[in-house]
């Protein structure tokens, strides 16, 4: 079991996200950053559905109850288990009784915590994310609080596989370190397939929106980012009937400047899309904050699914390196 | 004139059917139905949902299981010969308290229509609603059949939160919201009614293809 030590009204219960009902209206909530998310469970050996803790309000402090080993992903922030200082991307034992520390981020919005055998809170139509909106899932549909205590499912956990002892092990992959020195910049490149409207849209619109950089406003949060800049203007306006929207979808309203839709969107809209933020690149929009400069790159379909084959062959050569690690060590006597 | 479908994608898992013409057509939400329905007794591998819009469905595929021109060439394929069905449907009533605060639109509706309070709970709850899809938030419910004398374009501003149960009408669709928002929707009144239940074996109180009467409980 853990005890949460701060509030948060944005720390909450995720795990990969809540599908096959959005038909239903039900969006798919889950991870800001799934990349993030998919590394910490790899890390301490869960299956990739597990529950972890999405931390977006800082300093967030938590304490061990058990025994317990856990890894700690996404922004890159000072952590600190006891007096230790524990890397990004790290996994390591935690003790009955530590108290893990996640100070704000130099860089990126969110951090994640996960331990071995993930977060036991009861699952609301197949998955255990807090749905902010509608108020279920997760731990009773809502944000963390201070003395909030969440079971641990322990009988989940693979001990055995751990390096008792060690002062833990992590990995960072070109990926990562990469999209940090994006962030550093202060400009992100986000690639974009073409969307249902984008013919619509005026020759300038289409020239500024691959050329020119948008600025992510204070105004987003989990359902989508707001954007500022160049406004972009549709050759004739035409009412669109209702229809289903992804998370990544661009979307335009009357003012011109776009919205990137993101997990916890209306799952339908009615606005002119212009592009799609492609699903490899959906994991970015998790870390950025308000002022980052986002530019697009347009890709083609063919790039997008050959985008999805080369992150998911990353992810397994992570997931065997992990694994690796872990057999490495001299199992205890 | 019938258009051809226009087919759009929303990254690579994402494909937008979309028949609409100018305006809703409830023949064209029967095919959809039963496109829907046709995907769900024999679905194309990868896909991980079908989301029915207003003259349009989504679908949401693993692209690495099914390539999405594959997809499209599917859905060209079954839109073609699929016939026109209603789903089992059902009748449901649900009693609205008309004006006072949980209905605050109710005054600016009647001058902007020319008609009394009274005439327009008469024509909004003379009329029967068909469910056409659920989406936007959890069992929300896109209701057609709003008579034209209601039809009101949407809020300049949007209310930064209307409460559970409020009855709403914009332009030519009419609904109730299931949980409390932001909403640039007109309130007309409340109704005491739970659309939407993520613990319950059937979580939304409504399906597609459901047709929807409003009663008047009260005016004030």
């Amino acid at each position: 079991m853990l005890e949460v030590l701060t509030n948060g009204a944005l720390n909450i219960v995720v795990d990969s996200g809540r599908y096959g009902f959005m038909g239903i209206g039900v969006s798919h909530a889950g991870p800001m950053d799934a990349l993030a998310l998919d590394i910490a469970n790899a890390l301490v050996d869960n299956d990739p559905e597990a529950a972890a803790i999405e931390v977006s309000i800082f300093p967030f402090r938590v304490a061990f109850l058990a025994d317990m080993v856990i890894a700690v992903t996404g922004a890159p922030c000072t952590a600190e288990l006891g007096r230790r200082r524990i890397p990004p991307y790290w996994a390591t034992r935690a003790r009955a009784g530590d108290i893990l520390s996640l100070h704000p981020p130099e860089l990126g919005a969110r951090a994640y915590l996960a331990a071995a055998g993930g977060l036991a809170v009861s699952p609301v139509l197949g998955s255990r994310s807090t749905e902010v909106k509608g108020s279920f899932g997760g731990l009773q549909g809502r944000a963390l609080r201070r003395g909030d205590r969440l079971d641990v499912d322990l009988e989940e956990a693979d001990e055995q596989s751990f390096p008792h002892g060690a002062a833990g092990f992590g990995v960072l992959t070109e990926t990562l370190t990469a999209y940090w020195r994006e962030l550093h910049t202060g400009t992100v490149k986000l690639r974009v397939l073409p969307a249902a409207e984008y013919n619509e849209f005026t020759e300038r619109a289409r020239r500024d929106f691959a050329k020119a950089s948008y600025q992510v406003t204070g105004e987003s949060n989990r359902t989508g980012a707001r954007l500022s800049g160049d406004p972009l203007a549709l050759r004739f306006r035409r009412e669109l009937l209702s229809h289903g929207i992804v998370p990544g979808t661009i979307q335009v309203p009357p003012s011109g400047e776009p919205i990137v839709q993101l997990v916890e969107a209306n799952t339908c809209g009615g606005y002119p899309k212009i592009a799609t933020v492609i699903e490899c690149d959906l994991w970015k929009c998790g870390q950025m904050r308000p002022r980052t400069r986002l530019t697009f790159q347009l890709v083609d379909l063919e790039e997008a699914i050959e985008a999805l084959k080369d992150d998911a062959a990353e992810l397994q050569e992570l997931k065997n390196t992990v694994r690796g690690q872990s057999c490495r060590t001299p199992m205890p006597s | 004139m019938e258009h051809d479908p226009r087919v759009s994608h929303a990254g690579a898992g994402g494909i937008l059917f979309d028949v609409a013409g100018e305006s809703f057509e409830l023949a064209k939400q029967h095919r959809l139905w039963a496109l829907a329905e046709s995907l769900a007794a024999q679905p194309i591998p990868g896909l991980r949902e079908t989301v029915l819009g207003i003259n349009n469905v989504l679908l949401i595929v693993d692209p690495l299981v099914t390539h999405p021109g594959r997809v499209t060439e599917q859905l060209l394929r079954r839109w073609e010969t699929v016939e026109p069905s209603v789903p089992d449907s059902r009748d449901v009533e649900i009693d609205v308290q008309y004006g006072g605060e949980g209905g605050e639109d109710l005054a600016s509706i009647a001058a902007h229509a020319g008609m009394s309070a009274n005439e327009v709970v008469e024509v909004h709850s003379g009329a029967v609603y068909t469910v056409a899809c659920l989406g936007s938030m959890p069992g929300f419910p896109y209701l057609v059949g709003l008579p034209s004398r209601l039809h009101v374009p949407r809020r300049k501003v949007p209310r930064l939160r209307l409460r559970e149960g409020s009855v709403i009408i914009a332009g030519a669709q009419a609904s109730v919201l299931p949980c409390a928002g932001p909403c640039g929707w007109h309130v007309l009144g409340w109704a005491g009614v739970s659309l939407f239940d993520p613990e319950a074996p059937v979580p939304c109180l409504l399906a597609p293809g459901d047709r929807v009467h409003f009663r008047s409980e009260s005016i004030d």
